[in-house]
């Protein structure tokens, strides 16, 4: 095996190399990385999105700080832009105006670092999806799952302090209502929103206190957090989906080194240039049409970004309840959907892969995804919680639906009350059928094969369907199954006939533990497995004969095979 | 493996010959994983080979051609020249095409390489063995060890006292930090809570309601029946010349309808309209949003930010939505000349709630 030539600039490559390894010893480093073996699927590409799409923001937005001006000083606009001629507004509305139609490359770069934003979030819930419904948040990931679980929340903020930042009247509409909810905290709420903005609202402070905010806390935050990620990432290896030669001990796939480094980087510059691409094309938030932001106007009918659309829409479907006592008064309309519900599915997001791993009592590392049929009764909570946000976020467009549909409001959202309690336990009892159903087709074919589609009649005149044996892939795909099972109930005593000093609890988790687990289709042992194998192969060699003469047999128009008189007396 | 033209990484080699397999791996290397692998046409084909290479460094080059096309269009584009395209509509012509050039020369790079990787690259599947995450028992006992002996030799565990003043030290250092952030809020003199100035807006006995953009005075006779008038108070303009933000308006917008005085059914006090006409907040007591939407045959005002609706013919009382609080009446009334004043300040806090309201106000 000889090496290929070696040009002048590898050479002047190997003396940086060198002259860094005797410095850092960086080369052990590399040898240690170069080859790391990366699995492939299409859905393990979402969190790369979301990866780039955070580096064209943070990119994007570099460019947006040498021409905005994050200021609430009233200047008088004197730009191109002809409705707005003469109009008070603030310095920050000003600029972003300037760098929207003066600014060569403004209004092209704003709208990067906006759709970037919105890929980045639809990548991040995605994301989030797939490692919810494989699985993949299973020792030895649960950490890195509570560090995604962060990171989405942060980046929510991210986006929302973004696109307040202009000040036209969308923006801040959105402060207002932020406001209204800071001062429903209990107790500490005035102080906190008067701190918020220096006072009143809106005050003059507060679009450059949230500057710093989005440009480099919560920049700053994410970064560090997306580095943690990608370290776990990498020390703990990607998982994998169960398929031929994938086992809980290995992984299948490329080297990062040439492949994975030719297709991710690859991979970055398509996200980047479809964003472009999009930005060039497609507007969003025209902030000139909005005007600039006074307290007292509002623009009907328009809609936030899609990630706060379902917190407006629990605003918007909360019952007006108030609650005066004792002198004070406890704004649960505000405080229920803006901070309690949020604050429940945050817990419930972190808290779940400690859940089942508690549930399950499984100490285990998992390195192979689990399909989700295989996992019926997590699938079906995950769909539930979708079906409930989806819910909510359509909520937030009630006003359109009503008018769309040519409803009343009030109709709208009462159907969305009643739907936000009945559709969800709905959504996961429709699931978890499906689910179950799919794992009982499965077995199906593991134990009498794949069905052919090719039709055979009997000698007897009875019509056999052929069944062959499973690929190796969707056999292996079949077998990996995991065959979690759910804890036994706890003794009332012990074996010296001690009574169980937590008898309730481990009572309690064992109810759990067979409500996560107790539903699922027995997959074949190995021996009927076995068993299975010989009569396919059986079967198939039976068939032989009969397929060597399908010369013989006439297929009909319609696919079906009719016999021909010739083989009629064939045994 | 010397020839330039065998594509197949010797960690990997493409099709499972003999001398493939007895082949030593390159040090490092991981083995082949035992899986189906199918030879693509560039594998087997020098012409669709050669094709790959030419179509791979075509993206590159055109990638490059779009850089120069940019460049182009940002000199040559005016700024305001607009275009129109099938499906997007008008659009703003420069924006389009930096978008469009730019965009393609970095999407060019991109599909070159997955191109190459896919075309060219060795595409087959090895296998790297995973290790337990868990550090094995001899080194876990080591780092016990050394952190037994860190504090031994600390004394961390023998001298409590300091265990426990140094994290009383530690646990208070951030607070003055924390106490440096009260000034977020410079407390104007003669205030000492925010609620405070939550609950006092501009209108006082007397003062004149002005429109809301052009601060004309508002005449009771100019009012029809089924009119709504967008008002301020006739201060506003100085005080916010005076104060350069937008405060004092977030709070004192007020809205004026006019019904005939039966349509009123209540009012939340006695007289506060003036011959049918009735002045309320125009910030919604649910978060703050400013109302905008009047139905004058049912009297319904309705906020388009989640669609709270009062009653302005009962006493604003809210009808739907999420809103607890009705919305503050002011009380009004006409000056010597015709022109509609305020009778006093709202008798109830205007906009969202707060703990330190003390009343329902409902
Ligand atoms: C980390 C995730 C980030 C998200 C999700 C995000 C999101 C947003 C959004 C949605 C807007 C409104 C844009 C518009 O339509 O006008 C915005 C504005 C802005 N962002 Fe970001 N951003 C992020 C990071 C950054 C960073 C790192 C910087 C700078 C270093 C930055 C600088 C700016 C500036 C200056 C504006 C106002 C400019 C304007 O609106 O014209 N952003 N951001
Ligand atoms: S602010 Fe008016 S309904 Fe929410």
């Amino acid at each position: 095996m000889s090496t290929s030539q070696i040009s002048p600039v590898e050479q002047k490559g190997a003396g940086v190399a060198t002259y860094l390894d005797e410095r850092v010893g960086s080369n052990g480093f590399l040898r240690r990385n170069l080859n790391k073996v990366f699995p492939d699927h299409w859905s393990f590409m979402l969190g790369e999105v979301a990866l780039y799409s955070f580096i064209v923001v943070l990119l994007s937005g570099v460019y947006l700080t040498l021409f905005f001006k994050p200021s609430m000083v009233e200047v008088i606009y004197d730009g191109p832009y002809i409705p707005l001629k003469g109009v008070k507004m603030s310095e920050a509305y000003d600029s972003a105006l300037n760098i929207s139609f003066e600014v060569r490359g403004g209004l092209l770069m704003r709208q990067i670092h906006h759709w970037a934003a919105l890929f980045f979030m639809t990548a991040i819930a995605v994301h989030m999806f797939r490692v919810f419904f494989t699985g993949a948040f299973r020792k030895p990931r649960e950490m890195n799952w509570v560090v995604g679980v962060s990171l989405a929340m942060v980046a929510l903020m991210a986006g929302f302090s973004g696109y307040s930042l202009p000040d036209d009247l969308l923006s801040g509409t959105g402060l207002r209502i932020a406001e209204g909810i800071v001062l429903s905290i209990p107790i500490i709420g005035t102080w906190a929103s008067f701190l918020l903005f220096g006072g009143e609202f809106p005050g003059t402070d507060f679009i450059s206190r949230l500057y710093g905010i989005h440009i480099l806390l919560i920049p700053g935050i994410l970064l560090a957090l997306i580095t943690v990620h990608l370290m776990m990432v990498w020390v703990q290896k990607h998982t994998q989906f169960p398929g031929p030669a994938r086992t809980n001990n290995n992984v299948v796939g490329y080297p990062l080194m040439p492949i994975y480094m030719a297709k991710a980087g690859g991979f970055f510059f398509l996200v980047f240039g479809i964003i472009v691409i999009i930005a060039g094309l497609v507007q969003l938030n025209p902030i000139w049409i909005f005007g600039p932001y006074t307290p007292d106007q509002v623009s009907a009918g328009t809609q936030p970004d899609w990630y706060i659309g379902w917190l407006d829409g629990a605003l918007r479907v909360m019952p007006n309840w108030e609650i005066q006592a004792f002198g004070y008064t406890l704004s649960l309309n505000i405080l229920i959907p803006a901070l309690v519900i949020p604050g429940i599915i945050t817990t419930l997001l972190i808290a779940y892969p400690f859940i089942e791993a508690w549930a399950s009592g499984d100490k285990r590392e998992h390195h192979l995804l689990d399909r989700p049929r295989d996992a019926p009764t997590r699938t079906a909570l995950g769909v539930m919680a979708i079906t409930f946000y989806v819910l909510l976020w359509i909520g937030g467009g009630n006003d359109i639906i009503a008018v769309g549909f040519d409803l009343s409001i009030n109709s709208v959202i009462w159907a969305l009350r009643i739907s936000l309690i009945v559709l969800p336990p709905i959504a996961f009892v429709i699931t978890k059928r499906i689910c179950l159903a799919l794992q009982r087709r499965d077995r199906e074919k593991l134990l009498h094969g794949r069905e052919t589609g090719q039709i055979m009649r009997m000698p007897n005149g009875e019509f056999l369907e052929i069944h062959a044996p499973l690929n190796e892939e969707e056999r292996a795909k079949i077998i990996a199954k995991p065959q979690v099972k759910p804890l036994p109930q706890p003794p009332e005593t012990d074996s010296s006939g001690v009574r169980n000093p937590k008898l309730k609890k481990d009572k309690r988790r064992a109810k759990i533990s067979q409500f996560l687990f107790g539903d699922t289709i027995a997959a074949p042992t190995g021996e009927e497995i076995a068993h299975a194998d010989e009569h396919l192969a059986h079967e198939v060699i039976e068939d032989a004969p009969v397929m060597a003469e399908e010369e013989a047999l006439q297929i009909a128009h319609d696919g079906s095979v009719l016999e021909s008189p010739g083989t009629s007396g064939k045994s | 493996m010397s020839d330039s033209k065998d594509l197949t990484p010797a960690s990997s080699g493409a099709p499972a010959t003999t001398s493939d397999t007895q082949q030593a791996l390159r040090p490092g290397a991981w083995p082949r994983a035992e899986v189906e692998h199918h030879l693509r046409r560039t594998d087997t084909d020098p012409r669709a080979q050669k094709r790959a290479v030419r179509q791979v460094s075509t993206m590159f080059l055109l990638s490059a051609l779009m850089v120069v096309l940019f460049i182009v269009a940002f000199i040559a584009i005016p700024r305001d020249a607009v275009i129109t395209l099938p499906y997007i509509g008008a659009i703003g012509a420069l924006n389009a095409a930096m978008g469009v050039t730019f965009g393609l020369a970095i999407f060019l790079i991109g599909a070159g390489a997955v191109h190459w990787a896919k075309k060219l690259m060795s595409d087959v599947e090895v296998v790297q063995e995973r290790h337990e995450m868990k550090t094995d028992a001899d080194d876990t006992a080591v780092a016990a060890d050394i952190y037994e002996v860190g504090k031994e030799t600390s004394g961390f565990a023998k001298y409590p006292v300091i265990r426990r003043t140094m994290l009383l030290a530690m646990a208070l250092v951030p607070i003055p930090f924390i106490v440096s952030l009260r000034d977020l809020w410079l407390t104007p003199p003669g205030v000492t809570t925010p609620s405070e100035e939550l609950l006092v807006t501009l209108w006082k006995p007397g003062m004149r309601l002005v429109t809301d953009i052009t601060y004309q005075p508002v005449r009771a006779d100019d009012i029809p029946v089924g009119g709504l008038v967008n008002v301020v108070p006739a201060d506003l303009p100085l005080v916010e010349e005076e104060e350069h933000n937008l405060n004092a308006r977030a709070k004192a917008a007020a809205i004026v309808v006019r019904m005939t005085p039966d349509e009123i059914q209540s009012q939340q006090g006695e007289g506060w309209d003036y011959e049918g006409i009735l002045a309320f907040s125009k910030i919604c007591t649910h978060v703050g949003c400013p109302i905008s939407l009047y139905q004058q045959r049912t009297h319904e005002l309705l906020c388009p930010c989640h669609q709270s609706t009062f009653n302005l013919a009962d006493s604003a009382n809210v009808v739907f939505g999420p809103a607890a609080r009705r919305m503050p009446q002011l009380p009004i009334t006409v000056d010597d000349e015709g022109y509609l004043v305020a009778v006093s300040d709202f008798k109830e806090p205007v906009g969202p709630s707060f703990w330190e309201l003390k009343e329902s106000y409902s």
